[in-house]
């Protein structure tokens, strides 16, 4: 602790921050937590309201692992990363049903699934048990919004062509159903996410070369 | 025991796991790369989905559900547990897996060294909490629906995880565009599996 104090959004944390957005995206490069991520897309409000969710059990999960890490023997640490991240969950559900019963409905099981989500595990295993509370709270919420940023791209595509709204608002004019334009039911179902964000995945490697598999 | 065969089929093919509902697609990226260990894993997730799913349901019938505590005492009809539903079904999932993990290590050494690694991830498959969720979640009325429900949807992804496998050993031979290799073309693969299975939505039970 004799080393002097860093700032708190010092270069290397604000790394932490933007650097699950493109080169270590959760979703495609760490191909991490996709269960969720899929199923919740299929209309713009469920996707953000998925995505906060995450960002905010994330961070904290991070920061009360990291807080915990010198305290909890190795061998029961899954147990332990389990239970934290439960309790959690179990606290955003609530909230969520408290606040916004309609949309806590249309994602059923799948909020109860960000316990088993791998990007959280695999965060906290990776960098909360190594790192102290305040880059841990930074890396939750920047592979937090990397994730995010999928969810709702898939979210934006997914209902702007399968039902013509965003947020539930109709934004395809009535004109254009007119002249023969009709939505892409297919869109909505669930093979199309996964269509979808192999697209993305496609685009996004092009652009960054060092990505693509061998 | 007509409806239990009804679910037992349904939860394969309808309500497939993977092309459905996307449950555990973490591991079924990361291991379908050849069929032997797909094998594996999928053999490995059968075997905890048919265990955990009756378990869960037990616990949520006579611990989690409003009222479920009456057979304590009528006093503690009206006590509604069901919102510590989730720390309860991971905690017996997780227990059970470390459970299996020993008793095949003491018992069938061999069979451990092939699911090895396999076993302690499956705690954290999606999979299994995702199958007690929906056991929950669809009201189930008797055990013997719910342990064809675990059955079969651990069919169902072992069936996915294998052919999709199966398909990736050809197409390492293939010439696909760079950016789309390995990961990429495995989702849009999915996706299209996805598409096949619906064929199956018009099957009446």
């Amino acid at each position: 602790m004799s080393k002097e104090k860093e700032p708190l959004f010092s270069a290397k944390n604000m790394k932490l921050l933007t650097n699950p957005l493109n080169q270590d995206n959760p979703i495609i490069v760490q191909i991490l937590g996709i269960c969720s991520a899929l199923a919740v897309t299929a209309k713009l409000k469920p996707a953000f309201v998925m995505a906060l969710s995450v960002i905010a059990v994330m961070g904290l999960a991070n920061v009360i692992m990291s807080l915990l890490r010198k305290t909890v023997p190795p061998r029961i640490r899954i147990i332990v990363q389990l239970v934290v991240i439960a309790f959690l969950v179990i606290l955003v559900d609530q909230v969520l049903k408290a606040f916004v019963y309609d949309v806590s409905k249309q994602l059923s099981v799948f909020v109860g699934l960000i316990i088993t989500n791998c990007i959280i595990m695999g965060r906290v295993e990776a960098f909360a048990l190594g790192n102290k509370p305040w880059p841990a709270f930074i890396d939750g919420i920047g592979n937090g919004l990397g994730y995010g940023i999928i969810l709702i791209i898939v979210g934006f595509f997914r209902e702007l062509f399968g039902a013509g709204t965003l947020w539930g608002y109709k934004v395809i004019p009535q004109s254009f159903y007119e002249a023969g334009y009709s939505d892409n039911g297919l869109m909505l179902l669930p093979p199309m996410a996964l269509i979808l964000v192999g697209l993305i995945i496609w685009i996004h490697r092009s652009w960054n070369k060092n990505l693509i598999e061998k | 025991m007509e409806s239990a065969l009804n679910i037992f089929i349904k939860s394969i093919f309808i309500d497939n796991m993977v092309f459905a509902y996307f449950f555990g697609m973490c591991s079924y990226i990361a291991v379908s790369k050849s069929v032997k260990t797909a094998m594996g894993l999928g053999i490995a997730v059968v075997f905890v989905l048919t265990v955990t799913v009756p378990l869960n349901y037990l616990i949520n019938e006579y611990i989690l559900k409003e009222g479920a505590l009456s057979w304590i005492s009528p006093s503690m009809a009206d006590v509604d547990l069901s919102f510590l539903t989730f720390i309860l079904f991971i905690a017996v999932i997780a227990s059970f897996v470390q459970l299996v993990e020993m008793v095949i290590e003491k018992f069938a050494p061999a069979l451990y060294n092939q699911l090895g690694i396999f076993l302690p991830l499956i705690a954290v498959n999606c999979a299994i909490l995702g199958g007690s969720l929906f056991m929950q979640e669809r009201a189930y009325v008797n055990i013997g629906e719910a342990t064809a429900f675990g059955f079969g949807s651990g069919i169902g992804w072992w069936l996915a995880i294998v052919m999709m496998a199966a398909i990736r050993e050809k197409i390492s031979y293939s010439d696909i565009p760079k950016p789309l290799k390995g990961v990429g073309i495995t989702f849009i693969i999915t996706g299209l599996m996805g598409i096949a299975f619906m064929t199956f939505l018009g099957i009446q039970l």
